[in-house]
C-alpha cells in the first residue's frame, strides 16, 4: 500500500523542515520525502493549502481504564485522540487499580491491544496505589515496556522517597514526570488564590503550592542526576524556576496545558466546573509568563492533561466538583488559535512542543517525518474556525473548558501506521 | 429620572445588580415597611404564588425573616431543611430544584453552604432563585437591609462612610454590603487582623485596614461581623479574648468614634467577644431595627422577582 501526500506544506522540526512537499509512504513507514513525487501511489491526498505535521505526542491523558469506564474508556479515549490528530499518547498511573506492578501493566496492555486505536505507552506510578507511602518495583516495571514513572494527581510528599524514586529512575533510563503540588499549602482550594477567588468566596490555591514543589523536585534531580519532567505547569514562577535550572545544566523539562496559554482565572466568574482544573488557571499575568515561556523555549511540551468526569462529578456545586478537562480533541486547535495565528509559536515550532520533544522526553521513535519512521502524520486545515459543543465530543465525557468557543485549526486527516485513521467528516 | 423596570427572574448578589436595581428594592421595600406596621400585616401581592425556603445550612433569622415576608405577601410557605450530608448521600442540587421546580413552586429562596450554588441552580431553573447566602460568596438580602437602615437613619447612602469589622475573608455579609454599599456611593473600609482579610478585596472597592481605630474615626456607621470560632479551629485563628482586646467594639472605643455612629450586626451576637453587651444594647445600635426591615426589604425582593416572571411569561405567550 502506496499512500501520496501532495501538494501540503510540510513541518518537522527534528529534520528542519518547513516547505511545500510530497510524502510518500509506504508499508507504513514514510518512504520518502521531496519537492515533487510522481510515483504510482495507490492512492495520493491532496493537501493543497494545509500543513501536515508529524502525529502528536500527548504525554500527559487520563484515559480512566481500567476503574472509571463510565468517564471514558482507552478505545473511546484513543478515538477522541485520532480525532484531535493525537497518534501517540501516555496513558497515566491514576486509575483503578494504579498502573502501580507488573500484573496491572499486563493486563492495561491486553486492554490496550485489544481497544486501542491508536499507540498508547504506559506510565507506571512512582509509589504503590500512589500513596506515596512505598516505592513500586521500578526495575521490574521497566522490563514491561513503561515509559515513564509519575504519581499524577498526587505529589510525592517525601523527599526522601522521591530522591530514591528518581535514583532508581537514573538507573532505569526513564524520566520521573513530577506533579508538583503541596498540599499542605493547596489543601481545600479550588481556584486560584487572589481577587477572583476573594470575589467568588471559594478558597484559593496559591501559586506556592505548585512552585515550592517544583523547586524541590528540581533540586533532587539535581542530586539525583535524574531526568525529571514537570508536568502542567501553570504560572509565573514556575517558569522562571526551570528557565533557571535549565540554564544550570539540571536535566529537567516540562509541559504546559491548553488551557494555561489561553484561559485565566477571571474564566471563573460564573462558577463554571468545567474551568476547574488542577492546577488551575491562574491570573493574566501568569498566563502570559507561560506564553512567554512557551515562545522562549522555556516550556518544552503542550500536552492535553485530558481528564474526563461525567455530568454527575461535574454538574453540581464548584466545591464538590471534580477538577479537570478534556483536552485530546481541541489541544491543537487551541494551539493554534492562541499560539500560531497569534504568532507566539511558529508552526515549527509547534510541531517541536506537541510532536518532537514529548517524543525525545519519553524516548520513542515518534514525532517526525524522517524517512524509515512510522507514518504517523496529520493533515491541518490551519485557518478553519469550528465553534466547540459539547454534542460533537467523541470522547465520553465533556467536560471541555472550550465549549462555546470559536476555534482555528481542523484535523482533517490523522494518518497512523501509513493507515488513513481518521478522516474529518463534511457536514453541510 | 428614568422608570427603572425590574426584569431579573433571581437574586443571586448585589455584583449583579446596577445601582438603579438596588434603589428600587429599597424603594419597594419602603412601601412595604408601612404594610408590616399595619395592624393586618397582610397584602396580596403572592396570593396564589408558593415559596420554597430550601436550606442547607441552619439558620433561623434569615429563614424566619423570609417566611414572614412570604407570608404577608399571601404567598404560601413550605420550608425544607436539607443536610448536606443526606444530599451527599443521593439527590443532587439540581435534581432538588428540578423536583421543586415540578411541585409547580414559583420561588425557591436558597441557604447554602457552598459559594456559587444559587448560580449554579437558578441557571439551571425557570422559576426564581433568591440567594439566602452561599458559602463566602454573598448574601445579598442581609446587605441590603443593612443598606435600608442606614438609609433610614442617615437620609442617604452617598457620601457615607461604613466600617465593617470581622472575619472577612469568610464573610458573605461584607462581600454583599461592598458591592452594595460602594454602588450607592457609600466609602467602604474593612476591618479585621491580617489573615482574616482576603487577598484582592481593595478590587471590589472597600479600603483596608488592621487597626480598629482607623476604621471607627471617621465612619457613620460600623457594621459588626460575627466571629464565627466555631469555623476554623486553625492556629491562624486569633483566639476569642485576644480579638476582643484589639477588635470589640467598646463603649471606650465608641466614645473616640463620631458621636452618632451607627451599630449594626446582623447577628446572632457573640456578646463579650465582636462587641461588648454595653455596645449591643446602647442607643446607638440598631441591631432589633436590622431584623424589622429585614421584613420589608425580602418582600421586595420576592415582589420583584416574581414581577419579572410574570412580565417574562407574557412576553412568551
Amino acid at each position: 500500500m502506496k499512500l501520496l501526500i501532495k501538494n501540503g506544506r510540510v513541518v518537522d522540526p527534528a529534520n528542519n523542515l518547513d516547505e511545500p512537499r510530497d510524502i510518500l509512504v509506504e508499508n507504513g513507514k514514510i518512504n520518502r520525502i521531496a519537492k515533487v513525487i510522481n510515483n504510482g501511489a495507490d492512492k495520493t491526498i491532496d493537501a493543497a493549502g494545509k500543513i501536515v505535521l508529524p502525529g502528536l505526542v500527548d504525554m500527559h491523558v487520563h484515559l480512566r481504564q481500567p476503574g472509571r469506564e463510565d468517564k471514558e474508556t482507552i478505545a473511546s479515549g484513543t478515538k477522541a485522540a485520532l480525532k484531535g490528530g493525537v497518534t501517540t499518547l501516555l496513558a497515566m498511573a491514576n486509575t483503578s487499580p494504579a498502573i502501580d506492578s507488573v500484573e496491572n501493566i499486563r493486563m492495561l496492555k491486553d486492554i490496550i491491544a485489544e481497544t486501542a486505536v491508536n499507540n498508547v505507552l504506559i506510565c507506571a506510578a512512582i509509589t504503590e496505589a500512589r500513596s506515596g507511602k512505598e516505592l513500586t518495583q521500578i526495575a521490574k516495571l521497566r522490563k514491561e515496556s513503561i515509559v515513564a514513572i509519575s504519581d499524577d494527581g498526587a505529589s510525592v510528599d517525601s523527599t526522601e522517597l522521591m530522591y530514591k524514586a528518581m535514583r532508581k529512575a537514573r538507573e532505569n533510563k526513564i524520566p520521573v514526570i513530577c506533579h508538583c503540588e503541596d498540599k499542605l499549602l493547596s489543601g481545600g482550594g479550588v481556584m486560584n488564590l487572589g481577587s477572583i477567588s476573594t470575589r467568588l468566596g471559594l478558597k484559593g490555591i496559591s501559586p506556592e503550592s505548585e512552585y515550592k514543589r517544583v523547586q524541590r523536585d528540581i533540586s533532587l534531580a539535581e542530586k539525583a542526576k535524574c531526568r525529571v519532567h514537570i508536568c502542567h505547569v501553570s504560572c509565573a514562577e514556575t517558569v522562571e524556576i526551570i528557565a533557571k535550572a535549565k540554564k544550570k545544566g539540571v536535566k529537567v523539562t516540562c509541559e504546559t496545558a491548553p488551557h494555561y496559554f489561553s484561559l485565566c482565572e477571571e474564566a471563573l466568574l460564573e462558577y463554571d466546573t468545567n474551568k476547574k482544573m488542577n492546577p488551575p488557571l491562574r491570573s493574566r499575568k501568569d498566563l502570559e509568563a507561560i506564553k512567554e515561556g512557551l515562545a522562549k523555549g522555556v516550556i518544552d511540551a503542550i500536552a492535553s492533561d485530558h481528564a474526563p468526569h461525567t455530568i454527575s462529578d461535574k454538574d453540581i456545586e464548584f466545591d464538590r466538583a471534580e477538577f479537570g478537562v478534556i483536552g485530546l480533541e481541541t489541544e491543537l486547535a487551541a494551539a493554534i488559535t492562541y499560539l500560531v495565528l497569534p504568532r507566539v509559536l511558529s508552526w515549527a515550532e509547534l510541531a517541536k512542543k506537541m510532536s518532537w520533544n514529548p517524543a525525545r522526553i519519553l524516548g520513542i521513535d515518534k514525532g517526525t517525518l524522517t524517512p524509515g519512521r512510522d507514518a504517523d502524520l496529520i493533515i491541518v486545515d490551519p485557518e478553519k474556525s469550528w465553534l466547540v459543543k459539547k454534542e460533537d465530543f467523541v470522547s465520553k465525557s465533556k467536560n471541555s473548558a472550550f465549549i462555546g468557543v470559536d476555534l482555528k485549526g481542523v484535523v482533517e486527516t490523522t494518518i497512523l501506521d501509513g493507515k488513513i485513521a481518521y478522516k474529518q467528516e463534511i457536514k453541510d | 429620572m428614568a422608570e427603572v423596570i425590574w426584569n431579573k427572574k433571581d437574586l443571586l448578589g448585589l455584583e449583579y445588580l446596577t445601582q438603579e436595581e438596588i434603589e428600587l428594592i429599597l424603594n419597594t421595600a419602603d412601601s412595604f415597611k408601612e404594610v408590616t406596621s399595619r395592624e393586618i400585616k397582610k397584602v396580596p401581592a403572592l396570593r396564589g404564588k408558593t415559596v420554597v425556603n430550601l436550606f442547607y445550612e441552619p439558620s433561623t433569622r434569615t429563614r424566619v425573616s423570609f417566611e414572614l415576608a412570604a407570608k404577608r405577601l399571601s404567598a404560601d410557605v413550605i420550608n425544607i431543611a436539607a443536610e448536606t450530608s443526606s444530599v451527599k448521600k443521593g439527590e443532587t442540587l439540581i435534581d432538588t430544584g428540578k423536583n421543586i421546580e415540578a411541585l409547580k413552586a414559583d420561588i425557591i429562596v436558597m441557604r447554602h453552604n457552598y459559594s456559587g450554588a444559587a448560580m449554579m441552580l437558578a441557571r439551571h431553573l425557570n422559576i426564581s432563585v433568591v440567594n439566602a447566602g452561599d458559602g463566602w460568596h454573598e448574601h445579598p438580602t442581609q446587605a441590603l437591609l443593612d443598606m435600608f437602615t442606614l438609609k433610614e437613619k442617615l437620609g442617604k447612602l452617598e457620601g457615607i462612610r461604613v466600617s465593617i469589622i470581622g472575619d472577612i475573608a469568610h464573610s458573605r455579609v461584607a462581600r454583599s454590603n461592598i458591592w452594595g454599599l460602594t454602588k450607592l456611593g457609600a466609602k467602604v473600609t474593612v476591618c479585621a487582623p491580617r489573615m482574616l482579610i482576603p487577598p484582592g478585596i481593595e478590587e471590589m472597592g472597600a479600603a483596608v485596614t488592621t487597626d480598629i481605630d482607623v476604621a471607627l474615626r471617621d465612619a457613620d456607621a460600623v457594621n459588626v461581623l460575627r466571629m464565627q470560632f466555631e469555623r476554623d479551629q486553625n492556629s491562624a485563628f486569633p483566639q476569642q479574648m485576644e480579638y476582643f482586646m484589639k477588635y470589640g467594639i467598646t463603649e471606650e472605643r465608641l466614645a473616640k468614634a463620631k458621636k452618632n455612629l451607627i451599630v449594626m450586626h446582623p447577628g446572632p451576637i457573640n456578646r463579650g467577644i465582636e462587641m461588648s453587651s454595653e455596645v449591643a444594647d446602647c442607643p446607638q445600635s440598631v441591631i432589633l431595627e436590622q431584623v424589622t426591615n429585614g421584613i420589608a426589604v425580602r418582600m421586595a425582593v420576592l415582589f420583584l422577582v416574581s414581577q419579572a416572571r410574570e412580565g417574562k411569561n407574557e412576553a412568551a405567550n
